[in-house]
């Protein structure tokens, strides 16, 4: 430590804490954080402000009902797009981090995860999510085959766009989740068991927590739990379940000697920056409308991104000596994790707070704690969406205001210390849920299918073995 | 001297490398090459064609060595690269005529280590 003082790299981040700080501080002098700033804002979305809300159903502009918007419309559609564009993206992100004789097996489920979930979705899946509630816990079958899903709005969830259009933004992220979980299993899960696994996992956890946070009278909606774009929905839920799979599955075989190395971290590269682009209609367009939440939620993701990639960098600098470009978009993906359920209740201070921790948090738990811990998640799929997400979900608790968006709620720092309670009470439950459900599909599917490949199969490579193809040729 | 060339599985290659600095055999060459043996290769499907893959995946090894170094050289490699599976390779072992190091035009037995 007393080495690392005297590099120029240290004083480089404490100096970036350091500005970070005085800027908090002078924001909150000038009132920007109380709100004075963004009145008009404020006074647009006062009229909502009594009804308990949550997330993306929140910001809606009170209109006058059914009536299509085509701002909000274009919006979304333009949204829905990004967001599909996140899975592939992860592809080529986990794609990178794995040995060249496993990329295509990683690319491969997710577009899988984009074809089944897609089928699950139309078929049952956005009935049992979003469909009339049945005790707070999940909908009901009554969408079944998207029967009654029209092109009129539907006044529930977003009423100034299509009713089509919400049941496919929503199911971007349907498909996104159980993609996120590839990052633990990777190298060694059979392709068979993971599609049965995905398929599974989307109906008996993606599903019901979906309806929990976001269907009108889930459990967690109405205890006031904030998650503007689906930290808990999606991170959480997704992370725990990688840790569950994680643990079931094994290490891989042969990392005695050392941990296998990426084989391409260039497409890692272009995976993150196609992450951070989709991110902006994961966040932006969880406002369901083209308006001041939207602009705030895509502000703020930017901005936790970067902090979070910076600090990151920073971090390894000080610590390893070197900052590394997987480092730096490790940070990056951490930041937007963190920022997701956030994005439409915080302001840009608070943004870049929750990018810092996340980076630092997410540094600590991958590279301090999980080695000393034992268990092979690969590509770090519970040590940056699981962590990234639990700090992402109390954080929102902590840096929440409604000056930012009346229909949220002050957090920790604005005076309302219980709605840190509410966030860490949601946390635990979905990621107990999460974990247990997971657990006990693998543990079922384990038993009848096998999940793992033989030994031999993951010597040779998944694409070979469970493809056959190959990602590279060695001879032309 | 010897120059010894040995045909082994890709994932052994750590353990193979971990045994040789244990014998104090340092420099070595390692290639990955495609290869066909007993075993024989995986079959590819693209679009629906089948291509019979009769070449598989393997590392080689070249360690040139003094002859008190090529027993123990021989017996990390066996030791590294055995599975007891069809494919875990071979071993070969050959004269060698001269060796030069570059750097300072030493030759022979001092220029190989």
């Amino acid at each position: 430590m007393i080495r690392a003082v005297k590099k120029c790299q240290f004083w480089f981040l404490v100096a970036f804490i350091f500005s970070v700080i005085l800027a908090t501080v002078v924001a909150a002098d000038t009132g920007a954080i109380n709100g004075s700033a963004i009145t008009s804002q404020s006074s647009s979305l006062e009229e909502i402000a009594d009804t308990p809300v949550v997330s993306q159903t929140v910001v809606q502009k009170v209109k006058k009902d059914n009536e299509i918007d085509t701002g909000d419309t274009a919006w979304v559609l333009i949204s829905t797009a990004l967001v599909l564009l996140m899975t592939p993206g992860l592809a080529f992100f986990y794609g990178g981090l794995v040995r060249k004789k496993n990329v295509l097996s990683i690319i491969m489920k997710s577009f899988m995860c984009m074809a089944l979930i897609t089928m699950q979705w139309v078929i049952f899946g956005y009935s049992l999510s979003f469909g009339s509630d049945i005790h707070g816990l999940i909908g009901d079958l009554s969408w079944f085959g998207l029967r009654g899903v029209g092109l009129a709005p539907n006044s529930d969830y977003a009423a100034t766009i299509p009713h089509q259009l919400f049941m496919l933004f929503q199911m971007m992220f349907a498909i996104i989740t159980p993609a996120l979980i590839i990052g633990a299993v990777a190298e060694r899960i059979k392709f068979s068991a993971f599609v049965i696994f995905s398929l599974l996992w989307s109906t008996f956890v993606y599903d019901p927590v979906c309806h929990w946070v976001w269907g009108v009278g889930g459990i967690l909606r109405n205890t006031g739990a904030l998650d503007f774009a689906g930290g808990t929905v999606v991170h959480i839920n997704a992370g725990m379940a990688a840790l569950a799979a994680a643990l079931i599955l094994g290490r891989r075989h042969n990392m005695v000697l050392h941990v296998p190395l990426p084989h391409h971290l260039p497409f890692a590269a272009l995976g993150a920056g196609l992450l951070w682009f989709g991110w902006f209609g994961f966040n932006g367009g969880s406002a369901l409308g083209s308006n001041s939440i939207a602009v705030n939620a895509f502000v703020t993701t930017h901005i936790a991104a970067s902090s979070a990639g910076l600090t990151w960098s920073l971090i390894e600098w000080v610590v390893n000596s070197r900052p590394t470009m997987l480092g730096m978009i490790t940070g990056a993906v951490a930041g937007l994790v963190a920022i997701t359920p956030a994005s439409g209740f915080v302001n840009v201070i608070g943004a870049i707070w929750i990018g810092i921790g996340a980076s630092a948090i997410c540094f600590l738990f991958v590279s301090v704690i999980k080695p000393k811990l034992g268990y092979d998640d690969a590509l770090d799929a519970f040590g940056v969406h699981g962590i990234g997400g639990i700090w992402g979900a109390v954080a929102t608790g902590i840096f929440a205001t409604k000056a930012v968006n009346a229909g949220g709620a002050n957090g920790f720092f604005y005076g309302d210390a219980f709605q840190l309670f509410v966030q860490l009470k949601a946390t635990a439950i979905t990621a107990i849920y999460s974990f247990v459900v997971s657990f006990v599909i693998l543990k079922v599917l384990d038993a009848m299918i096998g999940i793992r490949t033989t030994c031999e199969s993951e010597k040779i490579g998944l694409d070979l073995t469970e493809h056959r193809e190959s990602a590279y040729t060695m001879l032309e | 001297m010897k120059y010894i060339i040995a045909v082994i599985q890709l994932d052994r290659v750590d353990e193979v490398l971990q045994r040789l600095e244990e014998k104090e055999v340092h420099l070595v060459t390692v290639t990955p090459v495609l290869g066909r043996g007993r075993q024989k290769g995986v079959a590819q499907v693209y679009r629906g064609n089948k291509e019979a893959g009769s070449l598989l995946k393997k590392a080689k090894l070249e360690v040139a060595v003094n002859n008190q170094f090529v027993p123990a050289t021989v017996e990390a490699i066996m030791e590294g690269a055995r599975t007891g599976n069809i494919g875990d390779g071979k071993i070969f072992v050959f004269n060698m005529e001269e060796c030069y190091r570059i750097r300072t035009g030493e030759i022979g037995s001092v220029a190989i280590g």
